[in-house]
């Protein structure tokens, strides 16, 4: 059963190719026809295999081909099917197809349509490697193959050079991530001698005799790689500007799949991390410090977009916070809770863009409940589910984060509770400026408010269910047991792939802390429902903002300016200095002057031939006598 | 005895007139010290056994050469002095080529052992006489003889077509 | 006086030596074509006189037979090219072979 695991990535390459090949003129419901049903297929079989892992991991590798043998070095590409790959293909799987779907609406005036299908398939297909992979050379070849996609996808409106400045961006700032994560694998090779996933971690023997230095060193780079992949700062920068890819990208790539391959690689490399104190430490630390600026960036933003683009790089470092404090299960619950409710914003996000006819500026939104119901509620579950209130996903995800922290570092626990409240704020600003109130925008636009199509709004629905369901999966331990539910599934599921924190906490502590959580969250959406709705205020216009922490945040900390100043000036510099210096002096100098020595000693020695005998019979005579002498 | 007097009066005889071959200025005296030189190069072909050669020299060396070469200063009109234009860098030059040369293959000679000290007389004498080189002549190097008239042929056919006057 | 008891092959090398260097120095010497001439003449000589040398030491006519086909050449190359030497006077009214610098670049 598990070897119809290689048919998983197999159905999405082949939609990729059908898509791009034979794809022309085909009608575009057809064509997305295809994308998604490739997808879905994929889902079922991903069930398939699913069930194999649910009753006790069983570890298997499944070997697809070999890829390079050269003597004695063998690589092959195979795949691990494991819990924890089998419920990242679970959701992998089953938000792409949604997204798939909600695409076909989305982008159906647009012209790269078939382009679009074919380099969703194709991410999905890298994706899946990346998941599957048995080893960290494998899941390289994903990881790569996924910065490719995204910077395909981001750059898709390619004509605006804006965009393809953000794409770029973003596939170079995931590559100096990539060089920490490349240094990291080949660190680990040079120690245990292999980058094999079961013969490192499951059976643990190879790295069991690393030591603690190398394994610290290993750690850090292997972060660094998670740092550009999942917008950790100081790697951040790429994600908010990604946005300037369509939006159902930003769901795909930035709420639940690509951004979460770095959690992926820190949870199955979580053997190694539980061996190393600083490496863990310096994850939490970068997931708390990513988180605030998130939080706080995000609270002045006025672009949906980048709002939730924000909100992403703040639940991502939650993320790491839990993965450096050594709960990797419990980071991998919120990966998938927060697929859920984050594609779901931004394919609300979407819809509204969508009825707006173009327009992402909350400022000049405002009222759409009327116009568009089914959005407007959907978003609102994600909204709520966000900020983590009881019984949505998302508040068993973030409390079961905060109980860890509150267990291990009570720093972290205050700093996270401050997080969740920004979190519920600035969410819920952006719900009631968006969908509350009066109508801001212009005129034609209201006319042009409309619903979107049921290919748009069933994702949605699907994904508001699973909002609203999915975080039953990870109930505490205490609750659980009380309630005679299947308390901490994932955690057991994921026993023996993951390391477990031996987190034990009575009942009244976790009530306790649950009551807190809630209590903050619903504090910030007090405080939102306050400014926004109770007493009307509206967010700014640009040229209002005056107080400096609001011009601070507002422009993102200017980390992109420290860039452009530390790095890009420099780098331009050196540019410059090559081509105006180096490249016509030395380099065109060595060239052009080898040419016209050339031509100057020909032009010296045609004057050998000067006509004269007398010179010629005594060159005879010389040369003769050379010869005499060298005989 | 005699012919290490021969040799050395011979080879004294053939080295002055070079010399004044070479630096002589009226062309008329230069192709008679020539003639002078052939003569004694013809009297070591007869020290060294080589009879028929020495005759077949004089005839075509210093009779039918030398001759063509008097032809020719007397129909150009050459007896008459000529300025010797030549620079002295050029001369300085001619002198140090032309010594190093000499000077290179006295060296190479020097170098090769002892030869066979023949003196002139110990060995078969009859090998130089125009009846054995008759013989090796007309058996073994039958055919570049025949080639040599072809040559011949070649030679006078050039001469002729050159030396004709372009009819206008 | 007392000289050499033997003339060995030796001295007729030498001096078949210094003829040669000698007719070497005569072309670079003079500038008339008819002595260049006679000098290459010289030259082609001392070359004989070696080989007239060999000849004896190895008690073997075929060096002869050499000679006698070098002068064969010789006195062909005598005729044509002071049959050249006549056209060229015809046309430069020179014998001065400094003027004859046209083959060049």
């Amino acid at each position: 059963m598990e070897k119809l695991v290689t048919l998983i990535p197999l159905f999405p390459l082949a939609g990729f190719l059908f898509i791009t090949f034979l794809g022309k003129g085909l009608s575009k419901n057809f064509i997305g026809g295809i994308g998604s049903g490739a997808i879905f297929l994929s889902f079922l079989v991903s069930v398939l295999v699913f069930t194999t892992q649910m009753h006790g991991a069983h570890p298997t590798v499944v070997k697809a081909f070999d890829w390079i043998t050269a003597g004695s070095f063998d690589i092959d590409i195979s795949f691990l099917v494991d819990p924890l790959s089998a419920i990242y293909l679970l959701f992998i799987t089953g938000v792409g197809f949604l997204i798939h779907l909600y695409s076909i609406g989305y982008m159906h005036e647009d012209e790269g349509f078939n382009r679009f299908i074919a380099y969703l398939n194709l991410f999905v297909f890298f994706m899946l490697i990346l998941i599957l992979g048995d080893s960290y050379l494998t899941m390289f070849v994903g990881w790569e193959g996924v910065g490719v996609c995204s910077f395909m996808l981001i750059g898709f409106w390619y004509k605006d050079m804006k965009n393809n400045d953000a794409a770029k961006k973003a596939f170079i700032v995931n590559r100096i991530g990539d060089l920490g994560l490349i240094l990291g694998m080949c660190l680990l090779f040079a120690y245990s001698g292999t980058l094999r996933f079961d013969e490192l971690f499951i059976s643990g023997r190879a790295i069991a005799g690393l030591p603690n230095d190398v394994a610290t060193t290993i750690g850090i780079l292997l972060f660094i790689g998670a740092m550009g992949k999942s917008a950790q700062i100081p790697l951040h920068t790429w994600l908010p500007d990604a946005m300037a890819g369509p939006t159902p990208v930003s769901a795909l790539i930035h709420a639940a799949t690509m951004v979460t391959a770095g959690i992926y690689m820190v949870a199955r490399s979580s053997n190694l991390f539980a061996m190393t104190e600083t490496a863990s430490e310096l994850i939490m630390w970068a997931g708390i410090l990513t988180s605030l600026m998130g939080a706080t960036i995000a609270l002045t933003q006025n672009d949906i977009k980048k709002v939730l683009a924000y909100s992403t790089v703040s639940q991502l470092g939650l993320m790491f916070v839990a993965l450096g404090m050594g709960a990797y299960s419990t980071a991998v619950f919120h990966v998938i809770t927060h697929a859920f409710f984050k594609a779901l914003l931004f394919l609300g996000s979407g819809s509204v863009i969508h009825g707006m006819g173009g327009e992402q500026d909350i400022r000049r939104m405002g009222g759409l409940k009327k116009h568009m119901p089914t959005t407007h509620l959907t978003f609102l579950i994600g909204t709520i589910a966000i900020a983590g209130i009881f019984p949505f996903a998302g508040f068993f995800s973030k409390d079961q984060i905060i109980a860890v922290a509150f267990e291990e570092n009570k720093l972290m626990f205050v700093l996270g509770l401050v997080v969740s409240a920004c979190t519920a704020f600035y969410m819920f600003r952006l719900y009631f400026l968006t969908f509350t109130g009066k109508f801001r925008g212009t005129h034609e636009q209201e006319h042009h408010l409309h619903e979107s199509p049921a290919v748009m709004t069933l994702p949605l629905v699907i994904l508001a269910v699973l909002s609203v369901v999915g975080g039953f999966i990870g109930l505490p331990h205490a609750v659980g047991e009380s309630m005679h539910m299947h308390w901490h599934w994932l955690d057991h599921y994921l026993d023996g792939t993951v390391v477990m924190p031996g987190l034990h906490m009575d009942l009244k502590t976790e009530l306790m802390l649950m009551g807190v959580a809630t209590l903050i969250a619903i504090g910030g959406i007090y405080f939102a429902w306050t400014k926004y709705v109770k007493r009307g205020e509206l967010a700014l216009e640009d040229k209002d903002i005056t107080s400096a922490s609001h011009k601070l945040l507002l422009n993102k900390y200017w980390f992109d300016e420290l860039y452009d100043a530390i790095i890009r000036k420099p780098v331009d510099g050196i540019s410059k200095a090559f081509s105006s210096v180096v490249e016509p002096k030395i380099i065109d100098g060595l060239v052009e002057g080898t040419g016209e020595a050339t031509g100057a000693t020909g032009g010296k020695l045609r004057l050998l031939q000067s006509g004269s005998l007398f010179f010629y019979i005594l060159l005879f005579i010389v040369g003769l006598i050379a010869l005499l002498l060298y005989i | 005895m005699l012919s290490e007097y021969a040799f050395w009066f011979l080879s004294f005889v053939a080295v002055f007139s070079a010399a004044g071959m070479i630096f002589s200025k009226n062309p008329v005296y230069s192709v008679l010290s020539l003639i002078i030189t052939f003569f004694a190069v013809a009297g070591h072909y007869f020290l060294l056994g080589a009879q028929f050669l020495a005759a077949v020299h004089i005839i075509v060396y210093a009779g039918a050469i030398m001759v063509l070469f008097l032809y020719v200063i007397m129909m150009l009109n050459l007896n008459k002095l000529e300025e010797e234009k030549r620079s002295l860098w050029s001369k300085s030059l001619s002198v140090a080529a032309g010594g190093i040369l000499m000077l290179v293959l006295l060296a190479a000679v020097q170098r090769t052992d002892e030869l066979n000290a023949i003196a002139a007389c110990e060995y078969d004498a009859a090998m130089g006489l125009t009846q054995n080189l008759g013989n090796v002549l007309y058996r073994e190097f039958l055919l570049p003889f025949e080639l040599a008239s072809v040559l011949f042929l070649g030679a006078m056919v050039g001469a002729v077509y050159l030396s004709k006057k372009e009819l206008a | 006086m007392e000289l050499y008891h033997n003339i060995t092959i030796n001295h007729y090398l030498v001096l078949a030596a210094v003829l040669f260097g000698m007719g070497a120095l005569g072309i670079l010497f003079r500038r008339n074509a008819i002595i260049m001439f006679m000098c290459i003449e010289l030259m082609l000589n001392a070359v004989n006189i070696s080989l007239v040398a060999f000849s004896k030491m190895w008690n073997h006519t075929d060096a002869q037979v050499f000679v006698f086909f070098i002068m064969v050449v010789a006195a062909a190359e005598v005729a044509v090219g002071l049959a050249i030497l006549m056209m060229l006077y015809r046309n430069m009214h020179t014998t001065d072979t400094s003027v004859l610098n046209k083959l060049k670049f």
